[in-house]
């Protein structure tokens, strides 16, 4: 029954907006300026049919997996190298602070003279994005491990990289993944903004783009590619998560 | 083999948990310090376990005990497993740290796991096990790590009476000839598992030691 009511509001909103637009409502919102669902069905039909649309797909893909699996390992390593070793901690957290409240899309114009090409730039901004929430998770998972798994370890001969490797990693994963998650969010966020800016191709570029050539169809074909692609990749990390992540309590993982 | 504590002092920060004591354990031997809480006892063992720095001087074997060793294996209350690992891969553990290869210890820990009477469980994790289970592998895990001295937290303090009474008749048959220290603040505990009994207390639970030793030998 639960789902006939969730099947029902999703239709409820379509044809409220079907309606709305289809007969150029103008109250106060003006959704006489928006393509009607009709219109941006079919437009995603030739869409779905043209090579470019797929070109893109694969170019904003490419841009954030390049930018989030370098955050992902930079990240982890950095926020267990911070929380483990308290030199490193004193060398490396100040400039990482300073950085860190700067919304990665503040840093495009850095990035546009920085890099040689557009494509290093976007990356470089997907990076940034997805980085710090990464860092900042595993440096609190790898803080809050109970140390009696460090202590059973090492009473068991474990070296300092047995300790890092059996220990430090596995057991902070929840909390990595955690970062991992928040981190391909924000990776999304600014990998659109940054092609609408700066790109030449891409989702967000051809979103953009549709909107200055006034296909308006166009421009709901890209934010819904792009909806579709962030559910894609937000699940994947989830996914994959609670694969790694099976050993904690059934509650936690709710 | 034998252990050795002379003059063990330590402290954490300002308050000194442990000073000037000593204790010698015969090879063999299964010694029982019994207390009550916070008198020491817990650090003892950490100090031997070489987990927390210590004034004085710790000889397992004849070797000065400068940090943690395969070579003396710490039992803890509860949590000591590894709770990503399953019951047969926390085994393992100590062995793979050793390098042994893998067929090999995946053999040597299903044995030790027959030992403590948990064959069938080998692939359940640490939370889908009883914490006697639970506690039954840290001692599968501890007998495949082949220590020279077992040093054991309290480890039935968190069982049932019935499981503590089953485990301890499990230790008594596993460990029979291995040297151990055997922390406890359950009196009857000490007395029943204990080749010899040590009293520890500090300050005001040095008062009441007296009474405890009475008790010990009733």
């Amino acid at each position: 029954m639960r789902w006939v009511l969730r099947i029902g509001s999703l239709a409820v909103v379509l044809v409220l907006w079907q309606l709305l637009t289809a007969s150029d409502t103008r109250a106060w919102l003006r959704f006489d300026q928006l393509p009607t669902v009709v219109e941006v069905v079919e437009r995603f039909a030739v869409q779905i049919g043209v090579a470019e649309f797929y070109h893109d797909l694969g170019a904003s893909l490419g841009r954030i997996m390049a930018g989030f699996l370098l955050a992902a390992v930079l990240g982890v390593a950095l926020g267990v190298v911070i929380a483990r070793s308290r030199w490193l901690g004193d060398l490396l957290r100040p400039p990482l602070e300073v950085v860190r409240p700067i919304p990665a899309i503040a840093l495009v114009p850095i990035a546009i003279l920085l890099f040689p090409t557009d494509e290093q730039g976007i990356v470089f901004i997907t990076f940034v994005a997805a980085f710090f929430p990464i860092l900042v998770s595993t440096r609190h998972a790898v803080r809050a491990l109970p140390t009696i798994w460090e202590d059973a370890v090492r009473t068991m001969g474990a070296s300092t990289r047995q300790v890092l490797f059996r220990v430090v990693l596995p057991g902070t994963l929840p909390g990595v993944f955690g970062g991992l998650s928040v981190g391909m969010g924000v990776a999304w966020i600014c990998v659109i903004s940054a092609e609408m800016i700066s790109g030449q191709f891409g989702v967000g570029y051809r979103t953009w783009q549709a909107y200055t050539v006034v296909d308006y169809p166009g421009v709901i074909v890209g934010m819904v590619t792009i909806g579709g692609l962030g559910y894609l990749t937000s699940a994947a990390v989830e996914l994959l998560g609670r694969r790694v992540t099976r050993w904690l309590p059934r509650e936690a993982l709710r | 083999m034998s252990l050795h504590v002379r003059s063990l002092t330590v402290g954490y920060g300002r308050s000194t948990v442990l000073s000037d004591f000593s204790l010698d354990v015969g090879p063999g031997e299964f010694v029982v310090v019994a207390g009550p809480s916070g008198c020491g006892k817990s650090t003892l063992l950490r100090a031997v376990a070489g987990l927390v720095p210590f004034a004085g001087s710790i000889t397992v074997a004849g070797q000065a005990v400068r940090g943690p060793s395969r070579d003396r294996a710490l039992v803890f209350q509860d949590d000591g497993l590894l709770p990503w690992r399953t019951a047969v891969r926390n085994v393992e553990l100590p062995l793979a740290l050793q390098g042994v290869p893998r067929t090999q210890r995946r053999a040597r820990a299903l044995e030790w796991l027959g030992r403590v009477g948990l064959t069938g469980f080998e692939d359940y994790l640490p939370r889908e096990l009883s914490g006697g289970m639970r506690q039954r592998v840290q001692l599968a895990r501890t007998l495949a790590q082949q220590p020279s001295v077992v040093l054991m937290d309290e480890p039935f303090g968190a069982l049932d009476a019935q499981t503590r009474a089953s485990m301890q008749d499990l230790v008594t048959e596993v460990l029979d000839g291995t040297t151990t220290l055997f922390v406890t603040h359950d009196v009857d505990e000490a007395v029943l598992l204990g080749d010899r009994v040590v009293v520890l207390g500090t300050g005001e639970v040095e008062r009441r030691r007296d009474a405890i030793l009475a008790a010990v030998k009733a």
